[in-house]
């Protein structure tokens, strides 16, 4: 399918859904019963690692976007889980564990080519990772669960694979960690053990581990997908129970569902949707 | 003089921050761009309320208002149009709260990018974006214009550090866009207001993420006899996995007239240079320096110099950064683009670049954020000069279609602006245009916050329906 044919299959009228992998199909809540789904073209399209950029259809997964770009030493800082894709993660918005060192899932959109409400094609954002030019839509299309717009086709930003990539665990103070270690990929706590992904040339990597009292393990802890809050960096000093915490980040993952939040500016919030989608039918029953 | 609008705005300020003298007026009608315009108020506000004032006499008045900055934009971004009220963030000057632990500040908007930076030394920290103007632009600029900087290949530009935003909205309500949490909930707003040129309200308070200083750092200059291995070298640096902290270019004029003016020991008879800083941890800065000589070595750089030490550093950052006061010992005049192409077609378009300026028999320089494609081709001349004028705006005309058509893009880090306002469809089509006005009408139905900015005339495409009663949004 090309991005004619998913415009088409979105068209113009009655309530519809763009279906990715279904991993986190309930984040923002169940679409409304008799919404027709449609789903994005998929495959990669452009890749030059010399651009560091890739680009794709919003339905080819992360996983086949990282084996791609992965072959040229680069990678792709989006979480992956099997059969996640990359327009569904981009749409959740959710960044991964790795978010301390390779930042959050928004930064990773450069480019999209999106269904409106109207059934119309839309290019948001450029090619280039420098670019101010005109407003920065994909910001907003990152994290709207497809209340604004379905992603057809997306050019992602790539990075530079490390040479050695590493998770350490220990008991010592994760808060302490994040002051004294340089840029640590991940810090994880769950109140007790602290994880630690460190990435770079060996010998740093060694030398921040011995720094830092941690032995290797074999990969980060089991990280509960029932929940996750949204906190500032200080607050995770106060958690208690079973969690397991981004050290420097501020996300806590749970075993148990929570509600979601309020939106800080509810007026502009229904604003933006009247605007882009005046007739409710983008994902109707989810709310970004 | 509109004495009634003066007089509201003076009662809601003070009498000196409110100003209409003519040399004032002269002063603000321009930002660092070849645009004028007219002022018919400036003022100078020193807290958000006083922002909010303004912007409700504005409007109580019937005018729309323009938000500045330090005005070192180059795009006419800030250049008063519609005889607006200008209003002037340079006062709101003080750093209001710095968390060593979560690594962020709140600023004010005229915070100047190079003072955050002092504000936060003693900590380890440091605000990441840093734009060559960094002694005079101003965090609420950087944010209008989504700024970049050397340094923002490695760390991302400004929206990547900035965390939320108090914005003075044009209804003279204020919102806070984004938050201190990890993900705020909701559209990112702040991504949307960050770039958006003053066109959806004035920014009163930014949260900023603080970047802790590298353990190590290496500069190196590495001196070519052509452009073309300049620039060949920069993809085989990126092609080798490497995203230095920096990597700058600056051809054979540029580099003669940086050399004349701060003595750092720049090859005068090299073709271009490159300045590369590679900085993280011990190990692995050495070994990217050490490959980064290699490959340059091996794309014909006659020279590769390491920074001995702080000072040199210092030196050769300064000579980069004072590019554009050392020009002003050539020519009175220049003029600055800034486009952004693939980094795998700079050979070419730089190619093409010279030619147009051949062509149109004037004298162009290029000192240019190479890493990231971020070209700034400066053409230098005397305004006195019959007709250069006209030469100088066609050869810009030519400089940025030719890099839309390498597949780039029409700006790096100043914006849309004036200037090229209506080079826009060149990048997107109608119903892209017409998706960002919809956006910038969210924030702003009337259109008084910086009105004919960024998107050209028509780019809206008709009136929008109401949502209907009851859906879920």
């Amino acid at each position: 399918m090309d991005l004619t044919a998913f415009a088409e299959a979105v068209g113009t009228e009655g309530p519809v859904t763009a279906v990715g992998g279904r991993t986190q199909w309930d984040v923002g809540g169940a679409v409304a019963p008799g919404t027709r789904e449609v789903r994005a073209p998929e495959g990669i399209l452009e890749y030059e690692p010399g651009e560091m950029t890739v680009r794709c259809g919003a339905a080819t997964t992360v996983r086949e976007v990282d084996e791609v770009v992965g072959a040229h030493g680069q990678l792709v800082a989006l979480p992956d889980e099997a059969g996640a894709t990359v327009g569904g993660v981009l749409a959740v918005g959710r960044s991964g564990v790795r978010r301390l060192g390779y930042g959050p899932a928004r930064d990773v959109l450069l480019e999209a080519r999106y269904v409106s409400a109207e059934g119309t094609l839309v290019k948001a954002g450029g090619p280039t990772v420098k670019n101010v030019s005109g407003f920065d839509l994909c910001r907003l299309l990152v994290g709207s669960l497809g209340t604004i717009g379905l992603l057809g086709e997306v050019r992602l930003r790539c990075r530079p694979r490390p040479a050695r990539s590493q998770w350490f665990a220990g008991e010592v103070d994760p808060f302490a960690l994040h002051r004294e270690l340089y840029r640590p990929t991940s810090i994880l706590w769950d109140g007790s053990t602290t994880w630690v992904l460190l990435e770079g040339h060996p010998v740093d990597v060694d030398d921040q581990a011995r720094l830092a009292r941690l032995a290797p393990v074999d990969g980060p802890p089991a990280v509960p997908a029932e929940g996750r809050r949204s906190l500032r960096p200080s607050e995770l000093r106060a958690l208690t129970g079973a969690f397991v915490a981004e050290i420097g980040v501020g996300i806590v993952h749970l075993p148990h569902p929570v509600d979601p939040p309020a939106p800080a500016a509810p007026d502009l919030h229904r604003r933006i949707k009247a605007a882009f989608d005046p007739t409710g039918r983008l994902n109707p029953g989810r709310q970004a | 003089m509109d004495t009634a609008l003066v007089g509201d705005l003076r009662a809601a300020l003070a009498p000196d921050r409110v100003r209409v003298g003519a040399l004032e007026l002269d002063l603000y009608a321009r930002d660092a761009g070849a645009i004028s315009g007219h002022a018919e108020v400036v003022c100078f506000p020193l807290t958000a309320e006083e922002v909010q004032a303004a912007v409700r006499v504005a409007r109580a008045h019937g005018r729309p208002f323009v938000p500045r900055g330090s005005g070192t934009g180059l795009a006419g971004g800030a250049v008063p149009v519609g005889d607006p009220v200008v209003i002037v963030t340079t006062k709101m000057t003080r750093v209001l709260s710095i968390d060593e632990d979560e690594r962020m500040a709140w600023v004010e908007p005229g915070v100047l990018n190079l003072d955050l930076t002092r504000a936060v030394a003693h900590l380890g920290l440091h605000y990441a974006p840093d734009p060559s103007s960094q002694q005079s632009c101003s965090v609420g600029g950087n944010v209008a214009t989504n700024s970049g900087g050397p340094h923002c290949l490695l760390y991302g530009v400004t929206s990547a550090h900035v965390l939320a935003i108090e914005v003075c909205l044009p209804d003279g309500s204020l919102a806070l866009l984004g938050g201190l949490d990890a993900e705020p909930f909701g559209y990112d707003l702040r991504g949307a207001f960050v770039g958006s040129e003053g066109t959806m309200g004035i920014a009163t308070r930014i949260a900023v993420r603080l970047t802790p200083d590298p353990p190590a750092v290496r500069t190196l200059l590495l001196d070519f006899t052509s452009v073309e291995d300049a620039a060949a070298t920069v993809s085989a640096i990126i092609a080798a996995g490497h995203v230095p902290a920096a990597l700058e270019m600056m051809d054979a004029e540029i580099t003669r007239a940086v050399e004349d003016f701060v003595h750092a020991g720049f090859p005068r008879d090299a073709a271009a240079v490159l300045l590369v800083e590679v900085d993280g941890l011990p190990a692995g800065t050495d070994a990217a320096a050490q490959e980064v000589g290699e490959i340059g070595r091996a794309h014909g750089a006659r020279t590769v110099r390491v920074a001995a030490d702080e000072a040199e550093r210092a030196l050769l950052w300064k000579g980069r950064k004072s590019a554009f006061g050392a020009i002003a010992r050539i020519a009175p005049n220049y003029y600055l683009h800034d486009a952004v192409v693939p980094r795998t077609r700079l050979v070419e378009v730089m190619r093409a670049v010279y030619e147009i300026a051949a062509r149109h028999e004037l004298m162009m320089m290029n000192v240019f954020h190479a890493g990231d494609g971020n070209l700034h081709p400066l053409i230098v001349f005397d305004r006195r000069t019959p007709g250069v004028m006209e030469r100088v705006m066609a050869a810009g005309d030519a400089i940025i279609t030719a890099c839309v058509e390498a597949g780039g893009v029409l700006s790096g880090e100043h914006g849309i602006g004036l200037e090229k306002r209506d080079l826009m469809p060149l990048l997107f089509s109608a119903a892209d245009l017409d998706a960002q006005a919809r956006l910038r009408d969210v924030f702003d139905p009337d259109g008084v916050s910086n009105p004919t900015k960024v998107l050209p005339a028509g780019s809206r495409c008709g009136d929008l329906q109401r949502v209907p009663e009851g859906v879920w949004i």
